[in-house]
């Protein structure tokens, strides 16, 4: 019976993988009362933002271009929306399962601990577009959206390579749930502030106290949205993007092989202190 | 060879400021395939512990624990192919139903849900989990409905090593003969080797092999239930697994009254 189940390795990681995938499907699926509430809530702040062009310049009269900074702002929040619900999925993951109880028997499974990683972060990249696309679709019944002079490609070649950034620094993250049971979750809260406070979401971040732009530096979301700007608001073509790319990209995958290496660390000390789970 | 062995296994968690509990001191026994093992004791007396550290959940402080000859903590992976675990607290998404969660447990250990959905419907059903509820989410069963979804997950991609801890708590009477009499088939025709924790003195008698007593982290006494019980008796008295219990663990009844 085991026999015949049990296929080469390769296939066994890629089946569960897919595991992972399917697991957090249906448990969208199943939660969808909360999805809907969320996807409101994203929405409305969304709007909320993008409308403080338009008010800006009711306010500050005809020196500003309402409809340039609204496009602006709204570029901002909906590459935050998509690069925060990445961050968001992986590094609650482990909080998440402790939450639902399940955490001992994903963490007993003979999967890698990369496949665990890889399947949940899939997921979040699926589950980040669908959304950001819904959001998309939804801001656009209420401002005029002109992507006529937008480099798509340019700005779909961004976005991916931002997500392999944010993976890595959703496991990171993640990391912190493992060590922390009660604050955990807390700690990669505040880090996700952090970063949409430095990372020039609304505003260029040279507006920012200088040792705050030495933090938007170091966060990938400055890139990313920079140069989703540029792609969408300026058309700016991949020749003039090659070189930053390769440093994103290179800066993701780092991040994603750190803290992987970082995760297995502190899932060891969870598993010498007892931290993974308390009772039973 | 022994399915299951331990030696000195050491085990303390932190309690506060600089204080700790030491949860194993020094535990060593052996299992042989095949065998149903009973571990016996008072709450707290580290069981789960023990059967965590076999599960790799837990490193212990000190001392070796091997599962069909694999190091818990140097072969982690190979242990975590052999073995599956059935704990007390019912360990499911709530929202996803038992087919989801079982077929989420499946493509875990790399196996496909398509290949197992027919046997996984089979053991809810044998189990008495009737159809309708095998789709519906895991809050609307009983607690005893989820306790024996847990024991199907375990037995889904039947593993040649079952830790059981605490499998039957919270079962009806029938429902837990059910369990007990698949736990002694999955012995009987699949050679199963299972490791059990139970505070049911009874099915410690009817379902085990051997047990092992322990208290506040220290294995007391081990043996057949039969000699168990040959060895606390005194004067001729008929005496039960309950007695062994009290005579064992140091906390006899009178003690406390
Ligand atoms: N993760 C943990 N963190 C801190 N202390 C723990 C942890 N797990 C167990 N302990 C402590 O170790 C001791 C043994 O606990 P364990 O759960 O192994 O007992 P048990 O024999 O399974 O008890 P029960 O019969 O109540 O299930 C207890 O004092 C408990 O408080
Ligand atoms: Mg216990």
């Amino acid at each position: 019976m085991r026999a015949e189940l049990f296929t080469r390795p390769l296939r066994r990681e890629l089946v569960a993988t897919w595991g992972f995938v399917a697991r957090n499907l249906h448990l969208t699926k199943r939660y969808w009362g909360w999805e809907l509430v969320w996807f409101a809530y994203s929405l409305t702040s969304s709007l909320a933002v993008a409308y403080i062009g338009l008010g800006t310049e009711r306010l500050a009269g005809a020196a500003v271009d309402g409809r340039a900074l609204t496009l602006y702002l709204l570029v901002g929040t909906l590459v935050w929306a998509y690069l925060s619900q990445i961050f968001y999925v992986i590094s609650e993951m482990v909080a998440w399962e402790r939450w639902e109880g399940t955490i001992e028997y994903t963490f007993m499974a003979p999967s890698l601990r990369l496949t665990h990683l890889v399947g949940t972060s899939l997921f979040a990249v699926i589950y980040g577009i669908a959304r950001t696309l819904l959001i998309l679709a939804a801001a656009s019944a209420f401002f005029d959206i002109p992507l006529v002079g937008a480099n798509l490609p340019a700005a779909g070649l961004w976005l991916a390579v931002g997500s392999v950034s944010f993976v890595g620094f959703g496991i990171l993250a993640g990391v912190m749930p493992l060590l922390f049971p009660e604050r955990g979750v807390q700690m990669t809260n505040v880090l996700a502030a952090l970063l949409l406070l430095v990372s020039g979401v609304y505003y260029p971040v040279e507006v920012l106290p200088a040792w705050m732009q030495v933090l938007a530096r170091m966060s990938p979301a400055t890139y990313v949205i920079q140069g989703m700007r540029g792609a969408i608001l300026e058309g700016v073509g991949l020749d003039q993007l090659a070189r930053p790319l390769l440093y994103l990209a290179l800066g993701g995958v780092g991040m994603i092989l750190f803290g992987t290496w970082a995760f297995s660390q502190a899932e060891r000390y969870a598993k010498r202190t007892g931290r993974l789970k308390r009772s039973g | 060879m022994y399915a299951l062995s331990c030696e000195s296994l050491t085990k303390s968690f932190r309690k506060g400021k600089g204080k700790r509990v030491q949860a194993l001191c020094g535990v060593g026994f052996a299992v042989r395939a095949g065998e149903i093992y009973g571990i016996l004791g008072p709450n707290g007396s580290g069981k789960s512990t023990l059967v965590r550290i076999l599960a790799t959940l837990l490193l212990p402080d000190a001392g070796r624990a091997q599962v069909l000859g694999y190091d818990v903590v140097r072969q982690a992976r190979r242990v975590r192919e052999v073995i599956h675990r059935v704990s007390t607290e019912a360990a499911f998404f709530k929202k996803l139903s038992p087919l989801e969660n079982l077929l989420y447990g499946a493509r875990l250990y790399g196996v496909p849900g398509r290949k197992v959905i027919r046997r996984a419907r089979g053991l809810l059903a044998e189990l008495g989990i009737p159809e309708d509820k095998q789709v519906r989410p895991m809050e609307q069963l009983s607690r005893g409905q989820q306790q024996k979804v847990a024991v199907a997950r375990a037995l889904l991609i039947p593993p040649p090593v079952l830790l059981l801890d605490e499998p039957t708590t919270g079962l009806d009477p029938r429902s837990k003969r059910e369990v007990q009499e698949l736990i002694r088939g999955l012995r009987d025709e699949e050679g199963t080797t299972v490791l059990l924790t139970t505070h049911d003195m009874e099915e410690a008698d009817r379902l085990c092999d051997r047990v092992a007593i322990l208290d506040e982290g220290r294995l007391v006494a081990e043996g057949s239930p039969r000699e168990l019980k040959e060895q606390i008796r005194t004067d001729g008295q008929p005496v039960s697994m309950e007695d062994v219990f009290f005579a064992l663990t140091g906390k006899e009844w009178d003690d406390e009254g």
